[in-house]
Parts: structure tokens; sequence; C-alpha cells
């Protein structure tokens, strides 16, 4: 697998994308969709939250478990993607494209945010 | 207690083909080679194919081989006829449950018993315990054995392609010696998925070519390789028994519902077995005052209830789940839970479960779940 090179990751396994409008998107990465097996349900922020860096905001149920959804960042949560809602598979199946979570209106981002190079190393190391 | 994990004479075709492999009992087993949703599917529909030689084969034999079973174990293993299976379990002196297990017939005095992984060393050391005075043997025979299950309704077709054994003749809970793909085995029609199936023992060294032959034969009709988490699911779905979640030491036959296993009017030993005054005890129990019956739940919602998590009425604690999973035939949530008896019925109203820390409404049903056409 590959982690996409525009993308920002945190130790928790999600990504981020950079901002556009101040908006960034989150989703979970492929390492992270292939160690939970199939994503059966996912509840998500809902907008109009407020979500804040390393907490939890959510989670995905798969087969075998349960597991906390981390916000990368912090600020409003302004979409969440209703086709995950409806289709989960869709984290499993495009991690990065169609499986996407949520969006953030970013009011701080923390420090340890971490490069692609850095998170397929981190990811690798696991 | 152990360090390295144990691998199956498997282990390099497994990650040949790509599989996330999980530590169970020990051993080092595939957990899924892809989407355990789409391997669960495959064995309702098609056929799946499984490594399960972490399962623990026990060899009894000798004249008294029989006397020695019926008084270890709570079957009567004396009406077992050669070339059948019996589902049956070995209970403590207490009547807790130390595993269930089957029970092949080899011969007329021949039986191999097939435990848990996680409890064959405890069954190896009840049987040798128990074997005082009995004119039998006892043989550890975990390392003798690969054993390659092939389930699904494509089964019966894809096997027949490679054996001469007469499989329309073997009904469910028989085995018989034959050979697969060219080598010996022992064919039995059993399984732990809800499905018609076959469990196929073999020598170690025999079983990458069987699992390749299979897999040759049977791709065309869509058999895939399938690991324990789909296992899980498929026998939750058929309401079978999980060892460490609905049988436990502090659980009798009779709590779990499987009161039939157990049978007093014995051919043997006069009747006699290990754990009969408490079993007696805990049948009346069972008939009169049951404290907790086994259930199960089905989802409204989408939440999946796990092993442990508390079942409750009107914010009243009513009982406890011991398995629970996302059903893919049904397409919800479902559970196996003791319940107290006073909410087991089916139907019964305003039942939920405790997901961490909310109510989630569930319904109450009769086991199992899912129950294959014939």
């Amino acid at each position: 697998m590959s982690n996409p090179q525009q993308l920002r990751y945190t130790k928790e396994h999600e990504w981020l994308s950079d901002a556009v409008d101040g908006v960034a998107t989150i989703g979970i990465t492929e390492f992270a969709a292939n160690a939970l097996g199939d994503v059966v349900y996912a509840q998500l922020p809902a907008v109009g939250d407020t979500v804040t860096a390393g907490e939890t905001c959510g989670e995905l149920e798969s087969t075998k478990s349960v597991s906390d959804l981390y916000s990368p960042v912090t600020g409003e949560v302004v979409e969440a993607n209703q086709d995950v809602v409806d289709d989960p598979s869709l984290v499993n199946t495009a991690p990065f494209e169609g499986g996407w979570l949520f969006k953030v209106r970013v009011a701080g981002e923390p420090d340890d945010l971490l490069t692609v190079d850095e998170y397929t190393a981190f990811s690798a190391g696991n | 207690m152990s360090t390295a994990p144990r691998l199956t004479a498997l282990d390099a075709l497994h990650r040949s083909l790509g599989a996330t492999m999980t530590d169970f009992a020990g051993w080092d087993m595939p957990l899924r080679y892809g989407s355990e949703r789409d391997e669960h599917i495959a064995v309702r529909t098609k056929a799946g194919l499984f490594d399960l030689s972490h399962m623990g084969e026990i060899t009894v034999t000798g004249p008294a081989a029989v006397e020695l079973l019926d008084h270890a174990l709570v079957g009567n293993i004396s009406t077992v006829g050669v070339g059948r299976a019996r589902y049956t379990m070995i209970c403590q002196e207490d009547g807790g449950i130390l595993d269930d297990l089957i029970v092949y017939r080899l011969g007329e005095t021949e039986y191999m018993v097939v435990a848990n992984a996680s409890n064959a060393q405890i069954v190896l050391d009840a049987l040798v315990a128990r074997s005082g005075g009995f004119d039998a043997e006892v043989r550890d025979d975990r390392d003798a054995y690969a054993l390659i299950a092939i389930q699904g309704p494509e089964s019966p077709g894809i096997l027949k392609s490679l054996t001469d054994a007469d499989l329309d003749g073997l009904k469910y809970y028989a085995g018989l010696p034959g050979t697969v793909a060219g080598v010996p085995a022992l064919i039995a029609r059993t399984g732990y998925t809800g499905e018609d199936g076959f469990e196929l023992f073999l020598k170690p060294e025999h079983a990458e070519g069987v699992w390749k032959a299979l897999t040759e034969a049977g791709t065309p009709v869509g058999l895939i390789p399938c690991g324990l988490s789909c296992r899980d699911t498929l026998r939750l779905e058929a309401g079978m028994p999980l060892y460490g979640h609905e049988l436990t030491t502090a659980l009798t036959p009779f709590d779990a519902g499987l009161g039939r296993v157990v049978k007093f009017e014995k051919t043997t030993n006069e009747g006699r077995f290990v754990g009969r005054e408490a079993l007696e005890k805990a049948a009346e129990r069972a008939e009169t005052a049951p404290p907790r019956k086994l259930v199960g739940l089905v989802a409204e919602g989408r939440r999946v209830p796990r092993a442990g998590f508390s079942v409750v009425k009107d914010g009243v604690v009513i009982g406890e789940v011991t398995s629970g999973a996302p059903s893919p035939t049904l397409g919800k949530p479902i559970a196996i839970a003791y319940v107290d008896a006073a909410h087991a019925a089916p139907g019964t109203q305003g039942v939920g479960v405790d997901i961490r820390g909310t109510h989630e409404p569930y319904e109450v049903v009769a086991l199992p779940f899912y129950k294959r056409q014939k």
C-alpha cells in the first residue's frame, strides 16, 4: 500500500488533507482500515460539533472490534460523510478517497503531525 | 506461558496468500485473507477452505476404550457406531464444563477425541487422569494431524472430484478413512459453520498438497480460503457455542442449554461417570428454577455488542453478552447472551445492551439465528 504524498498523518492512523478555504478533510489510513477488517458501522461527529486535536470524536466498528476515532485537529465539523454512514465498507475499499470521514474548519493543529515518510516509517514499525 | 507461537503445516502457504495472522491459543493462525465478510458469504453460498490444525487430537485405544470414554465424558459413547461421530463434553466433578468435544469412532476399539486448541492439554491431562483402572491407552496425537475443513454448499461437489470415498453415503456426523488428492485422510462430515461440509484429518506433510488440490478444484465454483474471523461469525449465526464464551468451568451443560448431551442412562460402568452427581442436581435446577438462559439478541440499531457487555431492562442488568458480531447474513448485529430466565422468552419487550454507556434496543430471539435449507 502507499500513502498519498500530499496528506499529513497522525500516530492514531488518521490522515488530514491540506485545508482548502480553511477546511480540511479527515479519514483513516489504509493501514488502519486493513488492521480493523471490514468496517460495519461508523459513528461520525455531527455537523456543528467542535472537535479537539487528539481527542475522540466517534467510533469505527468492525467485525472483531471497535476503535475510537480521533480528530487530528481542533475546529468545527462542517460535513460528515453520509456515504460512509450508509456504506461503511467504503472505509476499506477507498480509505483515502470515497471513504473519507469528516471535514473540519481548522482552528488549530498540533505540531506533531507526520509527513508521509514519517508516517510510512511509523506504521511499518507497528 | 509459552514463547513463540506454534505454526501449522500450512503456515508458509497462508503467508503467500497474504493472510492476516493472529495468535489463537498459542498458535499463529489465519484471521482472514481478504474481507471476512466475503469469506463468510462464500461459506454460506459457495465454499470456504479453513486450516484448523490447531485443534487437539487425542487417540483413545484398547479393549476398554469405550468404558474409559463413558466414564470420562458426559455422553453415552457406547452408542456411537464405527465410522460415526458424537458431539459431547468433558466436565469436572462439580459439573463445570472443561471442554466441548467431538469423538470419532475410528474402529472397534479406537476413538479420536478432538478438543479445542485452548483446552487440548487440559482434556489430555483429564483423560489420562481418568484412565486409571481401564485397559485403554490415551495418546497425544496433536502433532500427528493437520486439519483442513471445506465448508459450504459446493463442498461435496468439490471434494467428490478428489476422492473415491462414498461421500453420498457419508452422513452428517460420520467419518471414514479414504484418500483425498492421492493421500490418506480421515474424511468427516462435521463442521462449525452451520453449512454442509467436511473436515479432513491428514498427515501434516500432506496438508499443503491437499489444500492446493482443493483450491484448484474449488476456485471455479467460488471456493476461497477463509480465516478464523469468519469461522466465528458463521458459528455465531448457527447458534453454536464457543468454549470460553458460552461454555466455561463455571457452567454445566444444563446451564448452557445443552443438557441433551448429558446421558444419565449409560451402557457401561453401571452408569457412573465423572460429574454425574453434580449434573443430576444441575438438571433438576435447570428444570425447576433456571438462573439464566442462553438467548439470541438481534439489534435494532447498528452498534455491535461484544462479549462481557451487560444486557439491561428498565435500567437493571439482567444478563451478559457472551458473543457478539455483525451478522453478514442478517445484515444486523447479533449476540448470544445469558439472560435471567424471567426475561429470556423470545419477544420479551424492552431489552437492551449497554454499549459503552448507551442502552441500545435488542430483540430477544430463539437460537439459532440461521439455519440452512436442506
